[in-house]
């Protein structure tokens, strides 16, 4: 079992309340999601050769401030933002190269996400305590995606949470389970794709970015993936300007959708919409099992 | 500590779920009633297991939408959900009536032997799996493979039918008035009899529901998959 919830605001006032109306759905899904969760939020993008690496190290003791250092001298035009043991770096270097020499200088570093729009935070813990720890509910952007995970097929490490990106702003979050991640993993070994950790979810988010990246549109590369997916799955996805969300044949894992002249809100259980503005006269409805359903910002 | 304000004889018994447990509201109807007949239930805000295992002729209004398994193994009690209801709304219901104003998820009445769920909107998946018994009446469209195994009672579908409808079908019958994507194996539509014409008019009076029981088809078991079938060679 798993909670899955997205958020994405229509009017450009309520960006800056983005986090706050999130964290209540995330704590919402606490009982779906005890062990871990995570969060990608889509901001206003940054602009040129720029890219924001999210990072993040699960030793609380290490030295961000010596890594600022280090990564200066390596890197062009660099910011970084710490909180916690989380740090949003901002370069103009070639993200590619940067993320290799990154896991040869600093071996214990994780590159949660990079793109010119997303930030990635995700860790075990309670919601609430992941919530707080990285102060969710200050977060502005127009759009988000969260989880909260009950493991039931790899083990509970920060690198298991959800969301997953491969490429550029791009995340999925997955509630269920797949029975051939091991098949679909070696195919995409085969053509040079990298893995980072032994949770089924992560291949299905290679798996669909593989496809994008091949020039498929979200509902082709999701056909395919009906083709090759053995399991359960709802996924939520999240693009820069979109979220999308598909849920398998059977849909035996759950997912509800509130919608008003303000916002799309979505969450596995309706009590994680309850406490939303205007929630009562919210159009709420229950994806159809097979069906794309994606909303722009 | 059980907070329940009463009025008189005839005023309904009220929680509120933003401030009250589900778990007290479940032991005060599961309790010595004194004479309560109705209960009123505000906020529930999506929880889950709202008036489950209800044994008493009581009216329950829930004024919003419920979670997994609201009025399940309800026995006696009409409950009257006036939002939309998550996974497995009167799953193993006995007997009494529940209604949901708006949409029910998936597994709907699923495995009930009696009584009647009205589900004036659309129903997920698997509505009226493996029923014993119970009638089901939607308003609105069935998602796949409803009534898979259903083997006794009834379910009117006012809209249309997704795939797999009655797949393994017992002796349970479904009346469907819209289209019907694809039927599960051994299910074949039927002729209306007048029985069957009788059966879907006094179900949707019911259900307060009015189509002509003439839009309505019938969909039954071919009782194929009654017998082992050695020249079928596990094709059906």
């Amino acid at each position: 079992m798993c909670g899955i919830v997205g958020l994405l605001v229509k009017k450009p006032v309520l960006r800056e309340r983005l986090g706050e109306m999130m964290v209540p759905m995330l704590i919402g899904m606490t009982e779906r999601g005890p062990d871990s969760s995570g969060m990608a939020v889509f901001t206003e993008p940054v602009t040129g050769k720029r890219r924001k690496l999210s990072l993040y190290c699960a030793d609380a003791s290490f030295d961000w401030k010596h890594a600022e250092g280090v990564l200066s001298e390596r890197c062009d035009d660099v910011s970084l933002a710490v909180g916690a043991n989380h740090a949003v770096l901002t370069t103009t270097s070639e993200p590619v190269a940067l993320r290799a020499w990154l896991r040869t200088e600093f071996p214990d570093m994780r590159v949660l996400s990079v793109g010119r729009s997303i930030d990635l935070y995700k860790d075990v813990g309670l919601p609430v305590e992941v919530a707080e720890r990285y102060h969710f509910a200050t977060l502005r952007g127009t759009h988000l995606v969260g989880h909260t995970r009950m493991a039931t097929e790899s083990a509970v490490t920060p690198e298991n949470a959800h969301p997953y990106t491969a490429g550029e702003d791009w995340c999925l979050v997955h509630n269920g389970s797949l029975a051939n991640p091991g098949s679909i993993q070696r195919k995409l070994e085969k053509l040079g794709v990298h893995f980072e950790s032994d949770c089924d979810t992560e291949c299905a988010c290679r798996y669909i970015h593989w496809r994008l990246d091949e020039g498929d549109t979200l509902e082709q590369a999701l056909e395919k993936a009906f083709e090759d997916f053995d399991g359960f799955f709802t996924f939520l996805m999240g693009t820069h300007d979109k979220l999308a969300l598909v849920r398998d044949p059977f849909a035996c894992k759950p997912a509800v959708v509130a919608e008003t002249d303000d916002y799309v809100a979505i969450a596995s259980e309706f009590r994680s919409l309850a406490h939303l503005p205007d929630v009562r006269h919210a159009r709420v409805f229950e994806p159809k099992p097979v069906q794309v359903y994606s909303w722009s910002v | 500590m059980v907070r329940v304000v009463r009025t008189g004889q005839s005023a309904p018994a009220q929680f509120d779920l933003s401030k009250q447990s589900v778990s007290e509201l479940n032991k005060f109807v599961h309790g010595h009633l004194e004479g309560v007949t109705e209960v009123r239930v505000e906020n529930p805000d999506g929880a889950h297991s709202i008036a489950v295992a209800v044994d008493a002729p009581l009216r329950i209004e829930i004024g919003g939408n419920v979670g997994y398994f609201c009025a399940g193994l309800n026995k006696q009690a009409t409950v009257m959900i006036d939002g939309n209801a998550g996974p497995g709304v009167a799953e193993n219901m006995m007997s009494g009536r529940v209604e949901v104003a708006g949409f029910a998820s998936g597994g709907a009445g699923a495995s009930a032997h009696g009584g009647l769920l009205v589900i004036h909107g659309d129903a997920g998946l698997r509505c009226g799996i493996s029923l014993k018994g119970a009638d089901i009446v939607v308003g609105g469209d069935v998602g796949s493979f409803s009534a898979f195994m259903a083997q006794a009672g009834r379910i009117v579908i006012c809209g249309n039918a997704a795939e797999g409808l009655g797949d393994s079908l017992y002796e349970a019958v479904v009346y469907v008035r819209g289209g019907i994507r694809s039927l599960g194996a051994d299910a074949e539509v039927q002729p209306m009899g007048a029985e069957d014409t009788a059966a879907v008019t006094a179900l949707l009076a019911a259900a307060g529901i009015g189509h002509p029981a003439r839009e309505f088809k019938r969909v039954g078991s071919a009782r194929k998959l009654y017998h082992w079938n050695v020249d079928a060679n596990q094709e059906y």
